[in-house]
């Protein structure tokens, strides 16, 4: 099992083998993915009709590149707008709960810390539907009764920020959580000590040191959200993200195009991963 | 007389039903290394964080140069502490560490660094701001602990049990530097600890703490050879104890009879025991004579003949354990170091024997079994 | 001091109790309160249990009900058993660069959206795609296989989709299992299935709960896989909320389908919970 206990060779190699064969079935489906990208044909499918970058940089009909195709383009900048938002009010919300949780003793705590990670196991889709009954209840009664039409709260870029906040807040809440639980509370003190007020304290202490969980906490959270499909399925309006555009157009039948928008999405978060990567590491 | 840096007034701290602090009062000289030495949840934490300004004390004052600091928030406080684990911040540089306080008095930049340096200088450290802490050993972290501290000029330095986690050949190192440290920085040192050889080998004044109360407070030497109490005579130094009755008693001089029928005779030191009180009775190891021929204790009131137990072999310290020949009690003395006895062996027969004086003899409380 | 540490708690206390109330827990009694009515004329409605009725009576929406309950499980139980052996290779026999390079790639597929993955496999799966070339490549077969909408490629789906979230928590803790309790187990005479059944799987218990209960719940709750790699005999339950919802514009009943949704899934968290001797807190932190 471990390798200070020798196993018999025929196991280790049969075990080695299960392993090499789960990561093959883990990268072939990206692979292909990728592969396709390149195929200068109009389906994303064997046979292989020669190399091209048409599909990046294409302007010609039935060949439109990515970066002219504007449906896509304006998905794209709709999900990094979302993304940004989600990710900035659930690291703001996610660090006030961690220091609620780890700092205050209250009355209905323990209830409350479990509210807290109830979102985690509710299906999307259900989180999207309820939010989508309250606003537009919301809506209907404001709009009965004061004869409001509040834009906001019909399905649309607004809607998709808050239900996707809506669990993605739990999430960061446990990653700031766990660090903060490590923080040492004597360093606390000991600025307090040295002359600090308590709120100086917690700036010049806490938080740098807590630095590492946020920028991390806030990584997560864009990736999430950026690839967050069934929550803003219920929620989506005219405007939509790049999850929600992209499955319209494989519904309608795929050309390379999206093997290429694809491509881009895998390099980009990787990209971003490996940044939080390094950076935790420096930190 | 001295000034007090350092003044605790029936101070007491209660935790629902428990009573951390008992009324406890002392008072610290200016300049003095005081330490409070007792074991783990005797209090001394908890007089330390109420000192510092983290714990409210449910009664009683603290005086810190004479004006009490009741009403001070610890960041307002003119004491600074060296935490049990030092606190250093990890996300920040030695310099950044040592420049903390400064910076939060609002110091200008070039006065913080010349500080900094003044004080890594002071430390024996220059040259090392750059670094991160955990490029440091533990030794030097604790000068940092300190020399952070130290830029502030508090008026009482508060350590934690400071040496805890270092190892002990540095632990006997730090002992001597942090005295020195001490006399150079010329700032009053409340340390606190439950190793009573840190606290003999560098304070000028002791208390020795138990359940909430000061049971005695005095120099080392006042500690080691005149405790007050049961409790000091059995945490200060090592012990052989009896629990016994006094059987006679003559101005001071009493006779004891030990529970195992043992017959001996002590002292009790204006404690006035009475005949037939329960007693308690320590011998220290290093009182007990040893030889290998009766004739040479004939001066000591208490004279004994045993076998050798075991040899506890222990350089300079060794010693041996005795079983008395007259009732089997087990008796643990020290063996004298100029090699007459570098062939005992087990099972020998030795006399032993010391002075009635040397035997500390207490009121013992009522058995409760 | 005191009244600052109330500020203080009241400051934090806020955010949550917005958060928690108004995208929570209102939002759940309002689709509750929708789903128990019904509509009876122009504007009108009244409260009856009458789309619960509906549920119950349908048997299409029955059976695709229990059909997504135990659909989900088997994708569970099949993870957990993939991914099991990965996990303990990736946290006990890999050893430094190895270990952490075998465990960034596990998490690569989390960083591209589900969706391209979901497409991943369409493109290997389908009639044109890359597995019928090869089979026929190879001889096996005469004319080109659709291996696209069937069970088969919707569990093969799932299972690929939620591997990452059994895979992390089981090398956690694994992890933390220190290997001389495992030579322990040897030197007294143990064997590598005893010692896998008495203290790798009890030391792992934790990480087997939590993993087990968010790979079930990506799985009840997702809408993509099987929308696209499942065939027309694959109905999954969330494709009914989402009909009811978008296409046929019933609220009323999708809300009743929600519901039902909500408290499948409680329940079998819950069981699995008891079943593992976990509670919620613990497997989420």
């Amino acid at each position: 099992m471990i390798p200070s206990i020798r196993q018999p060779l025929s196991l280790t190699l049969i075990y080695r083998a299960y392993i090499v064969l789960f990561f093959v079935y883990l990268a072939l489906p990206l692979l292909v993915v990728s592969i396709f990208a390149f195929n200068d044909s109009l389906f994303p499918s064997l046979p292989w009709e020669g190399f091209t970058l048409a599909w990046f940089f294409g302007d010609e009909r039935p060949m439109i590149g990515v970066f002219n195709e504007r449906p896509i383009m304006r998905a794209l900048s709709n999900s990094g707008f979302i993304a940004v938002f989600v990710s900035a009010l659930s690291v703001c919300v996610g660090t006030t709960n961690a220091f609620l949780f780890n700092r205050y003793e209250f009355p209905l705590r323990g209830l409350l810390y479990v509210l807290m990670l109830l979102p985690l196991v509710i299906p999307g889709i259900v989180l999207g539907i309820s939010i989508l009954v309250f606003s537009s209840t919301l809506a209907n009664g404001l709009e009965d009764g004061l004869g409001w039409d509040i834009y906001a709260l019909r399905p649309g870029l607004t809607l998709v920020i808050l239900g996707q906040f809506s669990f993605i807040t739990t999430i960061v809440t446990l990653v700031i959580s766990a660090r903060l639980q490590k923080f040492d509370r004597s360093l606390e003190e000991a600025a307090l000590n040295l002359g600090a007020g308590p709120l100086t304290a917690v700036r010049t202490v806490t938080i740098p040191y807590l630095l590492p969980a946020l920028v991390g906490g806030f990584g997560v959270a864009f990736l999430m959200s950026f690839e967050n499909f069934n929550t803003t399925l219920m929620l989506v309006g005219s405007e939509a993200p790049l999850t929600i555009a992209m499955f319209d157009r494989l519904k309608e039948g795929s050309t390379p195009l999206l093997n290429a928008v694809s491509l881009l999405l895998m390099l980009g978060s990787s990209g971003l991963a490996l940044l939080m990567i390094l950076f935790q590491r420096k930190a | 007389m001295t000034s007090a840096d350092l003044e605790c007034l029936e101070l007491s701290k209660h935790f629902g039903g428990f009573t951390a602090v008992d009324q406890v009062s002392f008072s610290v000289p200016s300049g003095s290394f005081f330490s409070i030495l007792g074991p783990s949840g005797c209090g001394k934490t908890t007089i330390m964080r109420m000192v510092a300004g983290f714990l409210e004390p449910s009664s009683g004052d603290i005086k810190i140069k004479g004006k009490s600091v009741l009403d001070v928030p610890p960041n307002k406080r003119p004491v600074n502490m060296v935490f049990q684990h030092l606190a250093l911040f990890p996300m920040m540089n030695i310099a950044d560490n040592i420049g903390y306080g400064l910076r939060r008095q609002g110091l200008a930049k070039s006065d913080i660094e010349r500080k900094v340096d003044e004080a890594l200088e002071r430390i024996g450290l220059p040259g090392i701001g750059k670094r991160k802490v955990d490029e440091l050993s533990g030794g030097q972290k604790q000068r940092v602990a300190i020399a952070r501290c130290m830029v502030l000029q508090p008026d009482v330095l508060l350590l934690d049990e400071p040496l805890g986690a270092l190892d002990l050949k540095l632990r006997e190192h730090m002992k001597i530097e942090l005295k020195a440290l001490q006399a150079a920085f010329d700032t009053t040192f409340v340390y606190i600890t439950h190793d009573q050889s840190e606290a003999l080998v560098m304070s000028d004044q002791i208390a020795v703490m138990n359940k909430g109360r000061f049971e005695q407070v005095g120099s080392g030497r006042d500690l080691y050879y005149r405790p007050e109490t049961a409790f000091v005579a059995g945490f200060v130094g090592e012990s052989n104890r009896w629990r016994g009755k006094v059987t006679r008693a003559e101005a001071g001089a009493l006779q004891l009879t030990t529970d195992a029928g043992l017959i001996m005779t002590g002292i009790d030191h204006g404690r006035s025991l009475a005949v037939g009180s329960q007693a308690q009775i320590f011998v220290r190891p290093e009182a007990i004579r040893v030889s290998r021929s009766g004739d040479d204790l004939a001066h000591f009131e208490n004279r004994m003949v045993g076998k050798v137990q075991s040899l506890l072999f222990n350089g300079a310290a060794s010693r041996a354990i005795l079983r008395s020949a007259a009732n089997g009690d087990d008796i643990e003395v020290s063996l004298p170091q100029s090699g007459e006895y570098a062939d005992l062996q087990r099972g020998d027969d030795l006399y032993f024997g010391w002075a009635g004086e040397q035997a500390n003899a207490f009121a013992a409380p009522l058995e409760n079994a | 001091m005191r009244a600052g540490a109330k500020l203080g708690l009241f400051l934090l206390l806020t955010p949550l109790l917005l958060w928690l109330g108004l995208l929570i827990i209102i939002p759940h009694i309002d689709m509750f309160l929708v789903s128990i009515r019904e509509r009876i004329g122009v504007g009108q409605y009244q409260t009856s249990p009458a789309n619960y009725l509906t549920f119950l009576t349908e048997p299409l929406y029955l059976v695709t009900f229990m059909r997504t309950a135990f659909m989900s499980i088997l994708a569970t139980l099949l993870t957990l058993v993939i991914g099991f052996p990965v996990a303990f290779y990736i946290a006990k026999i890999a050893k430094g660069r190895l270990q952490s390079a075998l465990f960034l790639l596990c998490l690569v597929p989390f960083w591209v959206s589900e969706l391209v993955r979901t497409f991943g496999w369409m493109i290997l799966l389908r009639e044109t795609g890359i597995f019928s070339n090869l089979l026929q490549w190879l001889g096996l077969v005469d004319g080109p296989v659709e291996m696209l909408y069937n069970d088969v490629a919707m569990i093969v789906g799932l299972v690929y989709t939620s591997m990452l979230f059994m895979v992390v928590p089981l090398v956690t803790t694994i992890e933390s299992l220190d290997d001389s309790i495992i030579e322990a187990g040897y030197d007294l005479g143990g064997s590598n299935l005893s010692i896998l059944r008495e203290i790798v799987i009890p030391h792992a218990m934790p990480g087997i709960a939590s993993g087990s209960i968010v790979v079930f719940m990506l799985s009840l709750g997702n809408y993509l896989t099987p929308t696209m790699l499942g065939g027309k005999d694959s109905l999954w339950f969330t494709e009914l909320i989402y009909s009811q919802f978008i296409v046929r514009f019933n609220w009323e009943l999708g809300a009743a389908f929600g519901f039902m949704l909500l408290i499948l899934s409680s329940l079998i968290v819950w069981a699995m919970l008891k079943l593992t001797g976990q509670t919620l807190e613990k497997t989420m932190t």
